[in-house]
């Protein structure tokens, strides 16, 4: 204030300093709301995608406006990975509607961390057809309802049917035992060079894949009885999968050199032609063909190798949910958008054959394997309408499709699943990368840490 | 003089009121200050308030949170990564500090010894920083190929040694995390010591030379004195640069194989956002508290202890 220079001076900087903070509040604002429209953002492909991919989900979101004219729906690039989940779920920017594994649903219901849809969902005409065992994952303790799920999947064996074939081997005739899996590996890695055959080891899908591993020898990570849940992941059956894994590394170099793979990472080496086998959910070859550039031809799926009692295959799936934020009228849109694009091509032909219209004109697979969430004769006649449509060689995902129903379908171990995961992924590298490593101890240890949070939660 | 003195710092004392602080210009000061003290407040001494509050807080950011007293710092201490992360970080420090603090400061004093094309030099040493970390780790990924295919066990091929297992080992990952962070990091340190060689005197080289020394001697008495003070402040940033390391066992390792690149960032990572449906923000939270006091402390006493050496 000594002169006016300064004066000057002082007031830049006010308006300034002014102009940022107001620029910082006006920011934010609604997801626009203006004459009866409502806009949503919808989680649509993973990252990565091809640019026929998304124009194949561009289609359907025009077609779902055309419906619902009142809807303005944003697509955003979205793939659930644990941690870039939680970040975006803490941050919260994550997309009006997205999906999450059935592991998570429940956990994230009960913490408040979703929007309850049991009121919008009630309205769709179905809403009682649903699988209940299926739809329990979406529900929270009190019963209401925070998702819908879909794509259920089982895990089967993916394989390379073009490496298969150069190796010598049949490819229509893939593994049915553990032991096959283990020659046809050390056959197509002495013949070929590359890994015969490969295992998850990083981002939680290392524990994901021992589970399912272990589910097929007749062990459980988690026992639960009398409402106490134990962690059983030092069972015999781990330890056999363990020491199988071990045998295959260090005796037959058959499972290839990189130990640090998470989906993502598995599925790239997989359609790079580097590995002829891997143990993946049944649906993946969307994925693949989306993002890998798997030819569908070449690809194979079979079971997965069960043996002994009690012995399954491990299924999982994913919830469409939506955010805790949104409104009423977002809520509702929300649960349209779900029934739209997730729902109506499993209930009406008509919508059957357009997503399958869309899916083809745009080079993406049709018929990728599924297990119903309805019923069985619900998923078949679905795949009755779209039949002329399917472009997946049936053939090559016969040896998975032939046998899949006859199997005992086991879900995820319950508690705290993606800790038990994250501690199994240490383990399963430990086994890959050490060849003295303590298969007992380690086990042992993921028992202790992963009790220790189960017992914090019944306190 | 004494009294004298007082009476002046009384009469000084005296002299600072409201009023005169405002027609010192105080106000204007403030104002100049103020977009500081925002953006700091906003983003940096308010998250950090925000950090020590949700240490003792059970939070999942949608619902209400509730206070836990000292729970997270106890399931700390019953967490049996946790010893495993501080051993990790103490043996990526401990290798970083022998290959990644001696090597800037003898590729400085050598470029400050060249004559011609210091410039390419110096842009040469500064690359790698300005190439981004992601970018640059997924190079080293495809070098540290473990098959016989990848670039380092081509290379070692050639002169008959057999595939190493680079970051597929838990004996070898570490040291070749390090190897990373050390060609990523070295370039920033070689500019500042550069610079600080510049202000080195040159008539003390001459008078070095006078008294007979050699190269070696030259920088013995003369060079390594004088960069005493920004060696001194180097090693701390890099002490509390590697107790924070995060970047390269991320994208490298991610904390594996078998945890022997977990790292106690990493770890706070995996607390927060390793767990999807993201409960243990409390532990996390209370685990970087616990090592921004460690490294506060750790920092006074360094500075204490060479306080003597510090000052010519």
């Amino acid at each position: 204030m000594k002169s006016p220079r300064t004066a000057a001076a002082v007031l830049a900087v006010t308006a300034i300093a002014g102009a940022g903070l107001l620029t910082g509040c006006s920011a934010s604002g609604d997801s626009g709301n203006t004459n009866g429209t409502v806009a949503i953002t919808i989680a649509s492909l993973v990252p990565g995608s091809s640019a026929d991919a998304f124009k194949a989900f561009n289609l359907r979101v025009k077609e779902f406006e055309k419906a619902n004219p009142k809807v303005i729906v944003k697509p955003v690039e979205y793939q659930w990975t644990g941690p870039t989940f939680s970040a975006q779920l803490a941050a919260g920017t994550l997309p009006t509607v997205f999906n999450v594994p059935f592991t998570d649903s429940q956990s994230l219901a009960n913490a408040g961390q979703l929007a309850d849809i049991t009121s919008d969902v009630k309205k769709l005409p179905y809403a009682n057809k649903f699988n209940k065992s299926l739809l329990q994952v979406a529900e929270n303790d009190k019963g209401d309802l925070f998702g819908i799920p879909y794509g259920p999947y089982a895990y089967g064996l993916s394989y390379n049917r073009a490496l298969f074939t150069k190796a010598g081997l049949d490819p229509n005739k893939p593994p049915t035992s553990w032991d096959e899996v283990r020659s046809d590996a050390k056959t197509i890695s002495d013949k070929l060079g590359i890994a015969g055959f490969m295992v998850f080891t990083s981002g939680n899908t290392g524990g994901w894949g021992l589970t399912e591993q272990t589910y097929s020898r007749g062990g459980r990570m988690e026992v639960t009885e009398g409402g106490k849940t134990t962690v059983t992941a030092d069972n015999d059956q781990t330890v056999a999968a363990l020491k199988f894994l071990q045998t295959m590394r260090w005796t037959d170099n058959s499972l290839g050199s990189n130990f640090n793979l998470d989906w993502s990472g598995m599925n790239q080496y997989f359609g790079s032609g580097q590995t002829a086998m891997y143990p993946s959910g049944s649906d993946v070859l969307t994925a693949l063909v989306q993002s890998d550039g798997v030819d569908p031809k070449d690809y194979g799926l079979g079971l997965i190798p069960t043996e002994g009692d009690n012995s399954g295959v491990l299924s999982g799936g994913n919830v469409a949910v939506v955010s805790a934020a949104a409104s009423p009228a977002e809520k509702a849109a929300a649960v349209k958008w779900i029934d739209f694009y997730y729902m109506q091509k499993l209930l009406d032909k008509s919508a059957a054959v357009a997503d399958a219209k869309s899916l083809i004109s745009n080079k993406q697979p049709v018929g990728v394997p599924q297990l119903p969430i309805f019923d069985k004769a619900q998923l078949d006649t679905s795949l009755g309408w779209i039949d002329s449509y399917i472009n997946v060689p049936k053939e090559n995902v016969a040896p998975f499709q032939n046998g899949i129903f006859d199997q005992k379908i086991i879900a995820e171990p319950a508690k705290h699943t993606q800790e038990l995961y994250a501690a199994l992924d240490s383990v399963v590298q430990a086994v890959l990368t050490d060849k003295n490593a303590d298969i007992d101890a380690l086990l042992k240890g993921v028992n202790t840490q992963i009790q220790a949070l189960i017992d914090a939660d019944a306190k | 003089m004494t009294t004298s003195s007082a009476a002046v710092r009384v009469s000084r004392t005296r002299r600072r009121t409201p009023l005169t602080w405002i027609r010192g210009g105080g106000p204007a000061n403030l104002l100049f200050l103020l977009p500081m003290i925002v953006i700091f407040g906003v983003f940096s001494w308010g998250p950090i308030v925000e950090s020590v509050v949700m240490s003792v807080q059970h939070t999942n950011f949608v619902t209400a949170p509730t206070f836990v007293g000292f729970d997270n710092f106890l399931a700390l201490f019953r967490d049996p990564l946790v010893p495993i992360a501080v051993r990790n970080t103490a043996y990526f420090a401990l290798l970083a500090l022998i290959f990644g603090y001696p090597i800037p400061l003898i590729v400085a004093v050598l470029m400050s010894e060249v004559r011609r094309a210091r410039g390419l030099f110096s842009a040469l040493a500064y690359l790698p920083v300005v190439v981004p970390p992601v970018v640059s780790v997924l190079l080293w990924q495809r070098f540290y190929d473990a098959s016989p295919r990848g670039l380092f066990n081509t290379i070692l091929s050639w002169v008959g040694i057999g595939p190493q297992p680079w970051i597929q080992s838990a004996a070898t990952s570490m040291p070749s995390v390090v190897l990373v962070a050390t060609w990523a990091a070295a370039g920033s340190t070689v500019i500042i010591y550069l610079a600080a060689l510049t202000s080195v005197p040159p008539e003390l080289y001459d008078a070095a030379e006078v008294d007979g020394a050699g190269l070696w001697g030259k920088i013995w008495h003369v060079t390594l004195p004088q960069l005493r003070p920004v060696l001194l402040i180097t090693f701390i940033l890099q002490i509390i640069g590697t107790a924070q390391v995060f970047l390269e066992p991320f994208l490298l390792t991610f904390g594996g194989p078998a945890n022997s690149t977990l790292t106690i960032l990493q770890l706070i990572f995996r607390y927060a956002f390793q767990n999807s449906i993201g409960l243990d923000y409390g532990k996390a939270t209370a685990l970087s508290i616990l090592l921004a006091l460690f490294l506060a402390l750790f920092s006074v006493v360094y500075f204490r202890l060479t306080k003597a050496w510090s000052t010519n």
